[in-house]
């Protein structure tokens, strides 16, 4: 029986053929089962069925696909492996996904210029592992990195555990082609980093797809370090644990990497991987420090030392690989984890300032036994990057709305600290309303203002990342100022 | 409101001089708000505005096709340092080492190498040129997490915050870091901060030849001293030489110094060596007078670049000198006040010729601005600049003529 659920629309159904042109026939996925396939990234509570998916292999056709969407006025949407946390790659119904999925070639590993240039759909991992013979590795990280693209993280931005000393990726890209919304094949950069004028690359890193696409990027390469060492250490409490960390910031020893878990998190993780955490552990942090030899030893010291006098009850530390992978299999697991302990769950992203850490944790607890809603904290405790686990049982009437409730009393929480609603998640459609919490109509305008110079008719990823439109109900197009009902106090900004 | 209406503005004199060309009028607001109603005063009427912090680099970038204001941003004079996090935001005005000094107190920095003395946190970013010491921790552009500006029409905006990790919405800051002030004037900044290292070993040594020169980066590259500078600096008279700068604990820089000394010079006499626990005074500091050239290169080529400059220089009688970061590919080439804009036009051409090299004029002097001498070269994106300058600033006021997109020759597009 044919297959007539989710059609074509016919704006998109023109187009066929001529991409078909572009990407070949294998290229141009039109049958709905197909398509359905690419309905959501990885946030599963958005879906969508694209309205025709497109593989492309070359820059080349990507402009070309993205000529004929500017031609024709039909909205497109880029995705590289669909990882993503916040629904940037949700297709639109009625529009093109760009999936670069294909493009997977490592152009070149240079090690004399300390580069690598490679096509967006290589994953993050491959990256790493093309440039080890020469004895380097690309730095940022991202949780997903077996999996996800490049060419997602330069969309999202990705950080990772290893960012609070290595930086992101905008701190890793020197050079970018990127096909703009227009259908233009830009080169931006290049092996050599600050090319003259503004700073284009780090302005399009971190802009969700909204700002066209990246076809190529160079990415700088990082020495592998002489020496590291991985250190666990287990509280009674996690303001003891939170103590340790901010005793190792203030010491001026900069790890790349501290993570820390609470007693749910570590409950969820033991059920899961029997990751063999201290019993009794209220809190574990995990730090590791890597570097010269030199000074990982002298760091090494220190942490322990600041450890113990917060007040660990048990460390342990890992020289080798292996012995690593032990410590990180427990933190790695935790959210997947977390389905052992949990029919259901959302994974929060927000981050506060480090200093704020303890008492947003505990508002946290607090939100957790008002509502009955139990909350999993497993997060980035050097740059205050929380990702709590809200753990509910969509079987129960109502929890979901609940779990919802804390997830987003999380948020404003950590914007009430200083900090932000997403730290490497990114904001996709699924916290496009909550920008106005952090920012002023005036700054969303200005950020709109930019978006709209490359993308004056916002093909690019529509209702991704700004609020559009900005009051959530409100019909989409360009606005300046306060809105008007939000003015006469007759309306509330998300 | 009137003109005479905007508190504190005056007619312009020689001292407020951009770039040889006197401001009609020049203003210091006194507080951001202040800042935004005279730019919306100025949107009002139709000025050109230019920019000025400490006023170190009023000579850098392009000469103004106009300026109607000049803004003083020495007014916005603010440090909110939260020390337990690492973060500090500053008022634009705030002049560059009277943050350092408050930061240092707090054992920490904000870890750029400034390369003008005297020079406020906004005109640092403005024309976002780094020091040498962007190794370990990134350039100035990687170091600001939010940043304030007001735009053209008066309006302030905010992109970024104030913690390290955080991606919500665009980064605007970027696109203002090295933008001289063409998008906007920039109100104030967050910084990242790290704290001061509690050693630092500088190696200094010579490097007789460009073989010499490259055979050193190639060891530098493969070991695992992780540097905080690797500095070039090769005039074209005299003796060229590499500084490396180590930073960490004690024990660990002795350690990794001795065994990087031992890979880098085998067999050079200890008296071509000198190592030294602090950095000179002059560190990373650029020459106040003459003409600066940007470079920008593949690491790899660094050495060739300089050793290029060089040749050109000697080839044009000119005595130029190359510092920068070999390990970034960023160099500057200075070049002697007086120099001919025959001399300029050689070295800039035969720096530009190669595939891959960047040479932008960072400032010229002025008989060169007359000449009408390229300041940029090639532009990659130069199309896509211009399309957010027209929407950032449709009216093309600010800084005209000062930067890439409203230069008065068009510079060329890739």
């Amino acid at each position: 029986m044919p297959d007539t659920a989710d059609p074509i629309p016919a704006a998109v159904a023109a187009l066929v053929p001529r991409l078909r042109e572009i990407c070949g026939e294998d290229g141009v996925l039109t049958d709905a089962s197909r398509r359905r396939v690419y309905d959501s990234d990885g946030i599963t509570h958005h879906r969508e069925v694209p309205g025709v998916v497109v593989l492309p292999t070359t820059a080349e056709q990507v402009a070309a696909v993205v000529g004929l969407c500017a031609e024709t006025g039909v909205p497109f949407v880029p995705r590289g492996a669909g990882t993503g946390l916040s629904g940037g790659a949700l297709p639109h119904p009625e529009g093109v996904l760009l999936t670069t999925s294909r493009m997977r070639r490592i152009v070149e590993v240079d090690p004399d210029n300390e580069c690598a240039v490679v096509e967006p759909g290589v994953t993050n991992l491959d990256v790493s592992r093309a440039a080890a013979p020469y004895g380097y590795y690309y730095a940022p990280d991202p949780s997903s990195q077996q999996v996800c693209s490049v060419g997602g993280n330069v969309a999202e931005n990705s950080g990772g555990a290893h960012c609070l000393k290595y930086g992101f990726t905008v701190n890793h890209v020197r050079g970018l082609d990127v096909v703009t919304p227009d259908g233009a094949l830009v080169r931006l950069g290049g092996k050599a980093s600050e090319a003259p004028g503004h700073d284009l690359i780090g302005a399009f890193i971190g802009s969700e797809g909204t700002l066209g696409v990246a076809t190529r990027i160079t990415v700088g390469l990082t020495r592998l370090p002489e020496r590291t060492v991985t250190l666990l250490a287990a509280f009674t409490s996690m303001d003891a644990g939170g103590r340790a960390v901010g005793d190792i910031i203030a010491a001026g020893v900069l790890p790349s990497a501290i993570e820390m878990m609470d007693a749910l998190a570590i409950e969820a993780a033991e059920a899961a991987v029997a990751c063999d955490y201290p019993a009794g552990a209220a809190a574990v942090l995990i730090v590791e420090l890597d570097g010269p030899a030199a000074e990982v030893e002298a760091e090494l010291a220190e942490v322990t030392r600041l450890c113990a006098a917060a007040g660990s009850f048990e460390t342990r530390t890992a020289a080798d690989a292996d012995e690593r992978a032990r410590i990180w299999k427990g933190r790695k697991s935790a959210f997947a984890a977390v389905g052992r302990i949990s029919p259901s769950y959302i994974v929060q992203d927000g981050v506060v300032p480090r200093t704020a850490l303890s008492e947003v944790l505990r508002r946290i607890t607090e939100l957790s036994e008002e509502s009955g809603i139990r909350v999993a904290n497993v997060f980035h405790a050097g740059d205050g990057n929380l990702h709590p686990l809200v753990l509910f049982d969509d079987a129960e009437p109502g929890a979901g709305e609940r779990a919802e409730e804390v997830s987003g009393a999380i948020l404003d929480l950590c914007v009430e600290h200083g900090g932000s609603i997403t730290g490497e998640h990114g904001v996709g459609v699924d916290k496009a309303c909550k920008m106005p919490r952090m920012y002023s109509p005036d700054d969303l305008a200005t950020f709109d203002l930019f978006r709209r110079a490359l993308d004056p008719e916002g093909i690019a990823n529509p209702y991704k990342l700004l609020p559009t439109p900005r009051l959530c109900g409100e019909r989409p197009g360009v606005r300046t100022g306060v809105h008007p009902l939000v003015e006469s106090g007759r309306a509330e900004q998300f | 409101m009137t003109r005479q209406g905007i508190e504190g503005v005056r007619p312009g004199g020689p001292e407020d001089a951009v770039c040889g060309v006197v401001p009609a009028r020049a203003a210091r607001p006194r507080d951001v708000d202040g800042l935004a109603g005279l730019l919306a005063e100025a949107a009002r009427n139709g000025w050109s505005v230019a920019v000025r912090g400490g006023g170190t680099a009023l000579d850098w970038g392009g000469r103004p096709a106009s300026a109607d204001l000049l803004v003083d941003t020495g007014g916005l004079v603010r440090i909110d340092h939260d020390a337990g996090d690492l973060v500090v935001e500053v008022g634009a005005g705030t002049p560059v080492a009277e943050l350092s000094a408050v930061l240092a107190k707090a054992g920490q920095r904000l870890s750029v190498d400034p390369v003008r003395a005297g020079g406020t946190v906004g005109g640092l970013l403005a024309t976002g040129l780094s020091g040498p010491r962007r190794l370990l921790t990134g350039a100035l552009r990687d170091l600001v997490i939010g940043m304030t500006v007001v735009r053209p029409d008066g309006v302030m905006a905010r992109s970024g915050g104030r913690v390290v990790k955080n991606v919500a919405g665009y980064d605007l800051a970027k696109l203002h870091v090295g933008g001289y002030g063409t998008l906007g004037v920039i109100a104030s900044a967050a910084f990242r901060l790290h704290p001061l290292p509690p050693a630092l070993r500088l190696l200094e040594l010579p490097l007789p030849s460009l073989a010499h020169a490259e055979r050193r980066l190639t060891v530098l590259r493969a070991s695992h001293a992780v540097p905080a500078a690797v500095e070039l600096d090769w005039p074209v008279e005299g003796r060229s030489r590499l500084r490396v700068v180590l930073e960490g604990t004690p024990e660990g820089v002795d350690s990794r110094a001795a065994g990087l000394l031992e890979s880098l010079a085998p067999g050079l006499p200890a008296e071509e060596v000198r190592v030294a626990d602090r950095l000179p005074d002059d560190w990373g500091l650029l020459p106040a007078e003459g003409t600066l050239i940007r470079l920008s290169v593949p690491p790899a080529e660094a050495a060739a670049a300089a050793a290029r400059a060089a040749e050109l220089g000697g080839a044009v009688d000119t005595d130029v000198r190359t510092t920068g970061s070999a390990r970034a590919g960023t160099l500057v080439t200075a070049v002697p006040p007086g120099a001919s804009v025959a001399a300029v036009t050689v070295l800039l051409e035969g720096l530009r010729s190669h595939s891959g090299w960047t040479a932008t004029v960072v400032r010229a002097e002025e008989h060169l601005h007359a000449a009408g001498i390229d300041l940029w070269g090639e532009v990659p994106g130069l199309a896509v600049m211009r399309a957010v300058k027209d929407a950032m600033d449709p009216g093309h006021r600010m800084a005209p003529g000062r930067f890439v997109t409203g230069a008065p020759h068009t510079p060329r597009e890739e």
